[in-house]
Formats: structure tokens, sequence, C-alpha cells
């Protein structure tokens, strides 16, 4: 019964939002106050039914409602509950309901925290945020029902795939649609600001927390997917440039474009038509991401015929989304006229030097990306863009970024000189050169990929905090330090943790020991400074799995560091194995463990690397969010988003 | 997610990606042969290299790989080998012949237009003067600024 509440929750929220993507509309352009309100109680109703509507399918998940099609074809009785709640996303219509779900949540967030926007701008924001929701209830209910019931029920589901019953990747959709959906919000700022035909520095503070938001969101999902990728596939890649992660990957760079030209907008009104763009491009490219993961499109050209309704659906949604926002903008760009003037050195520039970078090689990736469809479909020729062409391809562009960016942070706004912003941080030059050449003089091998990391990770990480130390004036006055705004918090610590990203990745790649051998049980064998003991190997049964496990003590100069227990295991539900390597997790290094098969004289295949700062990787990308969460803070955006004072001793916003 | 289902329904299989058994002796060959499979596409995977997958055909590819090599094939010759029976399909990182110099060209052209229009962009506005007050705020508007940002 809760399962047809729900379904009937879902075509209610339908019907709210095609009047709110109307009504607001109409009440904006003929200034009728009562239609334009309309747009909040809408929004935040909109939201409510659709939350009911998917608690009701979390609801079917957690108590195994086998009627349900959906939960037959992703759920098990015997699954652990957390599993059971994230198979709710685990799937096509679930997923597609969490991320309708997403677009609801922004939209009413809109209605409840823009108090400060322009009632013509909220209201047009949200009609234009509700539109979004329109086109994808339609295709949930259209094409992709998750309350589609069976005439007869079976006794026990087929199990969610055990790759991802894992803890990691059971947070990574969420995350990912969060960061994906929140670039709607900037899309229907974007949109509603051509509607209205005005763009000026208010505009560029109300966009940017949304996208700040967004990319937050998309840095935390993919870092967890990389994550989940390292721990989880049994040999230690996190990053492997797969269609689905580049459809990631590339709202994430634009989103990273656009944080930095809102910065413009908002300092000195220039840049305007170039960012509203990058609003609609960047929700394009959410867009093009999901039909890239549901039509197949890019698995194979022909598996898009196994798919051809939900493909051609978003692809249409696409269409009519960014081809009627650029259509609009087109017409309306001229409108925007850029007011701020500004030498050729300034902050201006090197910001626009960043979105240079950063949108091409977003390009590149795309192009990549779309190639090898575009190779047959045009030229008739079957090939393989993978991970060598990205590397060679893509890494220019961000070794060039890295280079730009400490110099572009310390140059003023409006004019600068470059030989005084360079001349300042020759000390952090000197620096990273010094560390690179040690680092040079220390490894082994004759790769200069390690020694480029360390120079660049260190050149923006110093620099990020050299750049903080230049604000505490002649004297160091440590106190400044902290009145300083959140937004230059934010960018110390996100362009550090870029750093610490830049530096692990090469560092990782060029220092990674790798070992492979049959391991007889009770015979030590070396790798690295370790030394490694199978001891014992055995069957262990779990919830809904079996598991061969291995006992491997690992010591260190004959003293015991630890003991890893790496996995084997076979769901038979969903007839699969599954790796799962032990980590000794470690600050400079991880050790990686995996074991194999048994071979006929009794010892077991090993697989042993030894992973130096693979950790790093990681713990960049939580600076890189954490900077953004800084930059969230930064009480400019809260005055400006609507917790203006209205009566003294009211009750705050937030 | 159903795709990704799919896709790791199609590379279960209870075998590894590189086996003791397949690696050879002499540690420099060894070393070409793994730098080379990284380049090579499994052929029945999703966007793996023959290196990382642990599909049985990847495991003939690894083993025909080592074959040329121990056979005295340069790596340029062993690649050709693999091309010349499997297709360039089986290239991870495309030629740069015929269609394919868009693809290499796309980034750095892309750039150099960017840079141009960027360019462009930055001359005008250094070269512009102040406008005028007739486009800047109004007053009201004005003060309506001064109160949120002194706020």
């Amino acid at each position: 019964m809760i399962t047809e509440f729900g379904h009937f929750a879902l075509i209610l929220a339908f019907f709210v939002a095609i009047v709110q993507s109307v009504v607001p509309l109409i009440g904006a352009s003929k200034r009728w106050n009562g239609w334009m309100l309309f747009a909040e109680p809408a929004a935040i109703t909109q939201f409510l039914l659709t939350a009911f509507s998917f608690g009701a399918l979390v609801w079917a998940f957690t108590t195994s409602d086998f009627s349900l099609r959906i939960v037959v074809e992703n759920s098990h009785s015997a699954k652990p509950m957390l599993y059971k709640i994230s198979g709710t996303w685990g799937n096509h219509e679930g997923s597609m309901l969490l991320w309708v779900l997403i677009v609801t949540l922004f939209g009413a967030m809109a209605a409840f925290f823009g108090g400060g926007l322009p009632p013509t701008l909220k209201a047009r924001v949200l009609a234009v945020q509700s539109s979004v929701a329109v086109a994808f209830f339609a295709f949930i209910l259209f094409t992709s029902n998750p309350f589609d019931r069976l005439a007869i029920a079976p006794f026990d589901g087929r199990d969610l795939n055990p790759l991802l019953q894992d803890p990691g990747l059971a947070f990574h959709p969420p995350f990912l649609y969060l960061g994906y959906v929140g670039l709607s919000m900037a899309f229907s700022f974007a949109v509603a600001a051509l509607i209205e035909g005005r763009v000026d520095a208010a505009w560029g503070r109300w966009v940017r927390p949304w996208t700040l938001a967004a990319w937050i969101f998309l840095t935390i999902g993919i870092a967890l997917g990389s994550w989940w990728a390292y721990y989880e596939l049994g040999w230690g890649g996190f990053w492997f440039w797969d269609p689905v992660e580049n459809a990631s990957f590339m709202p994430w760079l634009l989103a990273a474009a656009l944080l930095h030209s809102a910065i413009v907008v908002e300092k000195r009104e220039s840049l305007k038509s170039w960012t509203i763009l990058l609003a609609i491009i960047a929700f394009g490219f959410s867009l093009i991401g999901t039909f890239i993961v549901r039509s197949g499109l890019l698995t194979s050209v022909h598996a898009f015929a196994t798919d051809p309704e939900r493909g051609i659906f978003i692809l249409l949604i696409l269409v009519v989304f960014i081809g009627g926002a650029l259509t609009l903008f087109a017409a309306r760009a001229q409108a925007m006229e850029a007011k701020g003037v500004f030498g050729m050195v300034s902050r201006e520039s090197a910001l626009i030097v960043n979105n240079v970078l950063l949108a091409v090689s977003c390009f590149v990736v795309f192009v990549g990306t779309m190639w090898p469809m575009v190779a047959e479909m045009a030229f008739d020729r079957k090939l393989s863009v993978g991970a060598p062409f990205f590397n060679a391809a893509f890494t220019p562009f961000m070794v060039l970024l890295g280079l730009v960016l400490p110099i572009g942070a310390m140059l003023p706004w409006k004019r600068g000189r470059l030989r005084r912003a360079v001349w300042s941080l020759r000390y952090i030059f000197g620096l990273a050169l010094a560390l690179a050449l040690l680092v040079w003089a220390m490894q082994t091998g004759r790769s200069a990929l390690g020694p480029a990391g360390v120079f660049l990770g260190s050149w923006i990480t110093f620099g990020a905090i050299f750049d903080l130390w230049s604000r505490t004036g002649r004297n160091g006055n440590l106190k400044r330090l902290l009145r300083l705004p959140g937004a230059d918090w934010g960018k110390a610590v996100a362009h550090t943790g870029l750093g610490v990203t830049i530096f692990a990745i090469a560092g990782l790649t060029a220092w990674e020991v790798e070992d492979i051998r049959v391991a007889q049980p009770n015979q030590p064998f070396d790798v690295g400074q370790f030394t490694l003991t199978l001891q014992d190997v055995r069957r262990v049964q779990g919830p809904n799995y079996f598991s061969t496990m291995a006992d491997v003590l690992v010591e260190r100069n004959g003293r015991p560091v630890t003991t890893l227990q790496p996995e084997k295991r076979d769901y038979p539900v969903a007839r699969m194995p599954t790796t799962e390597a032990a980590i000794d997790y470690r600050f400079t290094r991880d050790l990686y463990v995996v074991i194999g098969d048994q071979q006929q004289d009794g010892g077991w295949v090993m697989r042993t690397y030894i992973k130096p700062f693979a950790n790093w990787i990681w713990a960049g990308c939580l600076m890189m969010a954490l900077g953004g969460v800084f930059s969230l803070c930064d009480r400019r955006f809260r005055v400006a988003a609507g917790a203006r004072k209205t009566a003294p001793g009211g009750v705050p916003a937030e | 997610m159903k795709r990704l289902v799919l896709i790791f329904l199609l590379m279960a299989s209870p075998l590894f990606a590189v086996q003791p058994d397949e690696v050879l002796e002499d540690p420099v060959l060894e070393q070409r042969a793994r730098d080379l499979s990284t380049g090579l596409r499994c052929l029945v995977c999703r966007n793996e290299s023959i290196d990382e997958s642990n599909a049985d055909l990847a495991r003939d590819l690894r083993l025909l790989v080592r074959e040329r090599l121990v056979a005295g094939d340069s790596d340029e010759e062993a690649i050709a080998f693999i091309v010349d029976r499997y297709g360039e399909y089986v290239l991870l990182k495309p030629t740069t012949s015929g269609s394919n110099v868009f693809l290499w060209l796309a980034g750095p052209i892309m750039l150099f237009i960017a840079a141009g229009v960027g360019w462009t962009f930055l001359r005008n506005r250094s070269k512009a003067h102040e406008l005028g007050d007739n486009d800047a705020l109004s007053d009201e508007e004005k003060e309506h600024l001064r109160q949120i940002l002194e706020d």
C-alpha cells in the first residue's frame, strides 16, 4: 500500500512541478505578486511529495518487498541493512528518483534561503528549477517507473551486485548526484538572469554558494568513487578515464571554472556573459553525463538500441534545456556589458587563464570520451581512446594550471605587476625546486615523474600557504589570519589540497612497487623493505557470501608490523566473485595485499603492492572540499543570500 | 548503475590480471611487456588494458606480447603484430593517423582559440575607459547595495 502512496505522491509532485514552472514565470513578467509568491510553497510541497515517494521506495527495499520489480532485481533478504538502503539507488529507476529528489531539494532550499533575492528573480529561478524537475518526473513516470509491481512476487531477490555492496560506493551516488544536480541551480540562476535581462555583482554573489555546494559534493563524490576503485577492484588503480568517470569529471572541471569566474562577476562585474554561458554548459555536461551513463551509448554504439527510449528521452531533455538556454543566451548576451576595467596583468586576467585552462581541459576530456563514437559513425573506424591518451593530452593542462596558480593567486585586482608577484614567490620556487632535486637525488629509478610531481605539488601547496601568510602583514600578525574572510581561508585550503593531490598522484605512479608471485604457506618473502609470510588460508562464511581468507604476517626488520587478511569472496546469489584487498594504511605508504587462486603445488597467487602516498590523493580531495566549505561559510554569502537583518532581534534565517 | 552492473558481470572471473606463470625470467623484457600491456585493450572488457584485466582473452594477449618480445621483436613490431590481427581497436592510445589528427589536435587548437578570445577580451578591458554613469546603478539600487555590503 505504501508503494502505491509513493507512486501517487510522485504523480502529484509532477503536477505541482508543471504548475510551478508556469505560474511564477507569468507572475514575474506581469508583476503579479501573488503568482510569483506561489513558487515558494509549491517548491516546498514538491520536495515533500518527492521525499515521501522516495521514502516509500526505501521502505520497500528495507522490508524486502519482492512484489516490486526493482527490489527483486537489486535486493536480497539476507543482505545487510546498509546495502538494502543503498540498493534503493543502486539501480536505474531508483537512482533517477534520487536525482529528481535532489532537484526538488535544491528548489526547496532556494525557496527557503532565498529571502534576499529580488521577488522576480526568485520566482523565475524557482520556475526554471521546477521545469528541470518536470522533465525528470516525466522521464521517471513514463520510461522508468520504480514502483512497477510484479504479478507474481518471487520468494527472494536476485541480490545487488556484490561490488556495489560496499560502504564507499553506498554513498558515492548520492554525493555525485548532489553535485550534478546542484549545478541545475546555477543553471536556473543563469536562465532566470537571462529572462530578467540583468546580471550584476549581486547575482554573482547569489549564484556562487550554489555552485560551491555543487562543486563540494562533486569533489567528495568523485573522491569516494576513486577510493572505492582503489581498494575494491583488486589492484589499486584509482582513476581509469572510463566514460562513466569522465562523465562526472567534466562537470567538476566546469564547476571549478564557474566558481572562479563567478568571483570576477561578484567583485568586478566583468566576465558576465561568459559566466552565464559556463553555468549553462556546466549543467549541460551534468545532463550529458547522465545520458552517457544511462543510454550505454559509449559502452558500445550498439548497446544504444537496447535502451533506446530512455536514451532518446534524456537526449531530448538535453536538447530542449541546453538548446533553449543557449538560444536565450544568444538573444540576450548583448545586454550584459562588462563593467570592470582591468589591466592585462591582474587577478581578473589570472582567473581568465584559469577558466581557459579548465574549460579547454574539459573539452579535451569530452573529445576523448566521444571520439570512439564519432570515429565509428563518421569515419568507419573502430578504435579505443583509453587512459594513455588522456594522460598524454589532459595532463599538460593541469601542469600549466599548477604552474600559473600560485602566481595568479598573488596578483592584485585591477592592475598588477607580474615581476613583483613572481619575485615575491622566489623563496617558494626555490623551496619547491630544492625538494624536487633532493627527491631526484634520492630515488633509484630515472623517472622524472616523481621529482616533477614534488616540484608542482610543493609549488602549489607552499604558494597557497605563502599567500595566506602574506596576509598577516609586515609584522606577521597572526591574529589577522583569524579575521580573514572565510573565502580567503577556503582559497588557501582548497589550493593546498590540489597541490597535495597532484603530488600524491605523481608520487604513487612513480614510486609504486609491485610483486606478483606464488606464495607457499609459511615461507617468508621480501617486498621492498617488508617481509611477508602467508600463514594460513581458511574458509569463512559471511551474511550473503563465502570467503577465502588468508592471514599474512607483515614484518619489517624482523619486527611484526601487522597481520593482513586479504579475502576472495563468492556471492552465491549474484553468482560472482570479488576480491577484498587487505590494506595496511599508513601516513606515507599503503601496503596492499591481494590473494588469488590456489596453485597445483599448494601455493597461492599473491599480489603485493607498496603504494606510496596513496592516502594523500584523497586527503587532498578532502582538503579541496573543506576549502569549499570554508568559502561557503563566508559571512558575505549569508548576508547576501538572505539573512539580511530585516528587523532587529528577528530570527536568523539559518 | 545498471550498466555498471552488466560491465562488472562481464569482467567477473576468478582469475587475476598478470599471473606469476606469465612473468618472464628477464626483468628487462618483462618490464617492456608490462609497459606494452598497459597500452593494449582487453577486447572483451570495457576500457581495461590487458595488464589490468582478468579475462582469458587478455591473458592470451599478454602471452602473445611476451612471445613476440622473446622472439626478438622491437616494441613497435610487437604492437604492429597485434594490431594486424585485432585491428586498431586494441590500441588504448589511438594513432595520429588519418582522422585521428582531429582527436589529437582538438585540445591544442581549442587552447589556441580560447587564448585568442581571452587575449582580445583582456585587451579591450584594459583599454576601455571607465564608462559613464548612464548605465550604472540607480541611486536607489546603490543605497540597497550599500546596505547589503555594509551588513
